[in-house]
């Protein structure tokens, strides 16, 4: 069994005629939290869709667990899909179904265990989560923060390989944050997953990731721990570590000048 | 709601639609098989049928007593053969019984009206397959109106 | 200038081909393969309830309400000629081959079909159709297929209660009310009224019209563009692309059964 649980080689991938990436590769390390980190709208929730067969990409080769995901069939693409799991920025939760339904789903497509069982199964994981006694809610009864540790908690209902989390952090207060970083990190080692975080939250990110790799401009621009990412010469990549607002990257979308557009108005 | 709910109201609403199919089947477009009783078959030679069709009602004083079955020309005289379908518990019509097909109103549908005649020690009764002698046929306007203008020209 | 209109007119065209080839694929996806009972019928029950059952009580209403207008309209006319007596064919008739599958499928298309494009819509937004197909749960299976037949079900049994409510509905205005008599009411029904010909054929077009009708709710929600704009317009869209359907469709279909 390698040490490399999802491999991109040369992945090209664009949407219409714009590329959002090109030429691009990375490892994801088994057992280890691996973040990808970069500004907001480079393509990271596509990465994580690339990597979960929803889309396909231009060129280049996305191995996971020894498969190559763009070239599976059907069949062998839901079978993979079995020991990953993806943890969608809004929860992607099923809105007709309380908690204790949704947790259960995947294992009531999935397996024919008796209920009894599935009960039992569910509540551990909602346990892990500290939503127990949250089971009997609706979706909608939930805050921002439960939902995510829901949504969670329905992830690891099969006992995944890879758990995918598109920005875990985002718009949650302090304490849903600190508790979402605790629990990736815990359910990473207690169940022995493989988490990838995909997040701009720099400061979350750093504390939590064994390996970052830091994207923008359609391909990694830096990469390492977190301890050699700090170091990274690039101006690029320490940028966006402290949060400047120009730099390297610029502030503006690119534009005509403004004293030209000032002009045409007063003409 | 929980899951037995749903399972017997949408059981309740297939219910509701066996009835309400039911309902057009044998009480809107009657099939036959809504009496389900038994009947015996007649059979009257018309000249004209005129917009009788199979399934119009035979009626005796108004009372609907059974329907056309089937309308046929005779292959020898070339005219039309109506049989009858009467209910059975309307058995015994006389032979000297005449039939007439007869309008509901100026502009209503056909039917048959059967007229039960005398009855005396000589005379026989109707059964399964006889035919009824008397019969007159339907009247036909355009006929009327020209039989109306020939009177008068005379 | 005119090249400029041509091109438009030629991606609308492709646009609309490629709708119908989405849509193809989409229906495909469905309900090709074998259906999982053990799965297949708590949703199919579940949908039957949200489609039908929750359609019943304005089926029950309009087709009330249409069946005694029927009557007293018919009534007006037909009195004036003394053929009142046909009052109950013109009723039974109107609705079973016209009123019956068409208005059940103009209700059908505003009532269960908006919530329908709506509902996949917005599960489409909040990425819960995603998140099915990575849990390696073929949407198309599990949200659109039960839907689909439930639709297909549902809605020519609606109609079918729609014809008996409207034409007890003409007996209430006709008979009870204008005082045609009763027995002439549903006898002259009787003697006009074919099963094959008037009965099954209503509900052969209440079929093909469900059919339309599910199918363009569920396609427009299936590719609506995931936004609350994208997902209003996909509503307008159903209830109007799915009328205009029944409508056309309503008359080939009149024309193939009875106009020869
Ligand atoms: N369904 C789509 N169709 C076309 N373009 C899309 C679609 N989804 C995302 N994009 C574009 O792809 C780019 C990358 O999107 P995304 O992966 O969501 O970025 P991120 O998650 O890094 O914020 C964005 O610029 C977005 O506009
Ligand atoms: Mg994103």
């Amino acid at each position: 069994m390698s040490d490399v649980l999802v491999d991109i080689q040369n992945l090209s991938f664009s949407r219409g005629d714009r590329p959002i990436y090109r030429d691009m590769n990375m490892q994801v390390i088994r057992g280890k939290v691996t973040a990808i980190m970069g500004p907001s709208g480079i393509g990271k929730t596509t990465l994580l869709r690339l990597i979960g067969g929803q889309l396909k990409p231009d060129s280049g080769k996305i191995v996971f667990d020894g498969l190559n995901i763009p070239t599976l069939s059907r069949a062998e693409l839901y079978q993979a899909r079995k020991k990953m799991s993806m943890l969608f920025q809004s929860g992607a939760l099923f809105t007709e179904m309380s908690v204790f339904d949704n947790v259960a789903f995947p294992l009531r497509e999935h397996t024919r265990l008796p209920e009894a069982l599935i009960r039992l199964v569910v509540l551990m994981k909602l346990e892990s989560v500290g939503l127990r006694g949250a089971r009997d809610l609706m979706p909608a009864e939930l805050s921002g923060g439960m939902a995510r540790r829901a949504a969670l908690a329905r992830a690891i209902a099969l006992d995944p390989e890879l758990i995918m989390y598109d920005e875990p952090f985002a718009g949650q207060d302090p304490i849903s944050m600190g508790v979402i970083v605790r629990l990736i990190r815990e359910l990473n080692n207690a169940l022995g997953l493989t988490s990838v975080v995909v997040s701009h939250d720099v400061t979350e990110v750093m504390s939590i990731a064994d390996y970052v790799y830091v994207v923008a401009d359609k391909t990694v621009i830096g990469q390492g721990t977190p301890e050699q990412l700090r170091a990274d010469p690039s101006p690029l990549v320490q940028q966006f570590l402290k949060g400047e607002a120009d730099g390297a990257v610029p502030f503006h979308y690119k534009a005509a000048a403004y004293e030209d557009e000032l002009m045409e108005l007063t003409k | 709601m929980t899951a037995r709910k749903i399972e017997i109201l949408v059981g309740a609403f297939i219910v509701l639609s066996c009835a309400a199919f039911l309902m057009l089947a044998l009480k809107v477009a009657n099939t036959g098989f809504s009496g389900s009783s038994q009947t015996y078959t007649l059979y009257a030679k018309f000249d004209n049928i005129g917009g009788l069709k199979v399934r119009s009602p035979i009626k005796v004083g108004g009372v609907t007593v059974g329907r056309v079955s089937s309308i046929e020309l005779d292959r020898v005289s070339y005219t039309p053969v109506v049989a009858l379908e009467i209910n059975a518990e309307y058995s015994n019509f006389p032979e000297t019984s005449s039939v007439a097909i007869l309008t509901s109103g100026l502009l209503g549908e056909q039917y048959v009206g059967l007229l039960p005649g005398f009855v005396d020690d000589t005379v026989l009764m109707l059964a399964n397959g006889d035919t009824i002698e008397d019969t007159r046929s339907a009247i036909v306007l355009e006929e009327l109106i020209g039989q109306f203008l020939f009177n008068r020209g005379n | 200038m005119i090249a400029n209109k041509l091109q438009l007119i030629g991606q609308q065209a492709l646009n609309s081909v490629s709708g119908f080839g989405r849509a193809g694929l989409m229906l495909f996806g469905a309900i090709v393969g074998k259906p999982n009972i053990r799965k297949g019928l708590p949703l199919l029950i579940k949908q039957l309830y949200v489609i039908g059952v929750l359609s019943l009580m304005i089926i029950l209403v309009s087709g009330l309400f249409i069946g005694m207008v029927l009557a007293l309209q018919g009534y007006t006319v037909l009195v004036k000629f003394g053929a009142e007596g046909m009052l109950g064919p013109l009723v039974s008739l109107s609705l079973l081959r016209e009123l019956g599958p068409v208005v059940t499928a103009l209700l059908f298309a505003g009532r269960a079909g908006s919530a329908l494009t709506a509902e996949i819509g917005l599960m489409k937004a909040t990425e819960q159709l995603s998140g099915m197909e990575m849990m390696a749960v073929d949407p198309l299976r599990r949200i659109i297929a039960p839907r689909f037949w439930a639709g297909v079900i549902a809605m020519p049994l609606l109609a079918l209660i729609f014809n008996a409510v409207g034409i007890l509905g003409g007996h209430l205005v006709g008979v009870e009310w204008l005082g045609v008599d009763a027995g002439s009411y549903w006898s002259a029904m009787q003697a006009n009224v074919d099963l094959y010909q008037d009965v099954l054929n209503g509900v052969i077009k209440s079929m093909v019209f469900a059919l339309i009708v599910i199918w363009i709710a569920l396609h427009k929600g299936f590719d609506a563009i995931p936004t609350s704009e994208g997902i209003s317009r996909a509503t307008t869209q159903t209830v109007v692309t799915a009328s205009l359907a029944v409508l056309g469709f309503d008359f080939v279909l009149t024309a193939l059964m009875f106009g020869g």
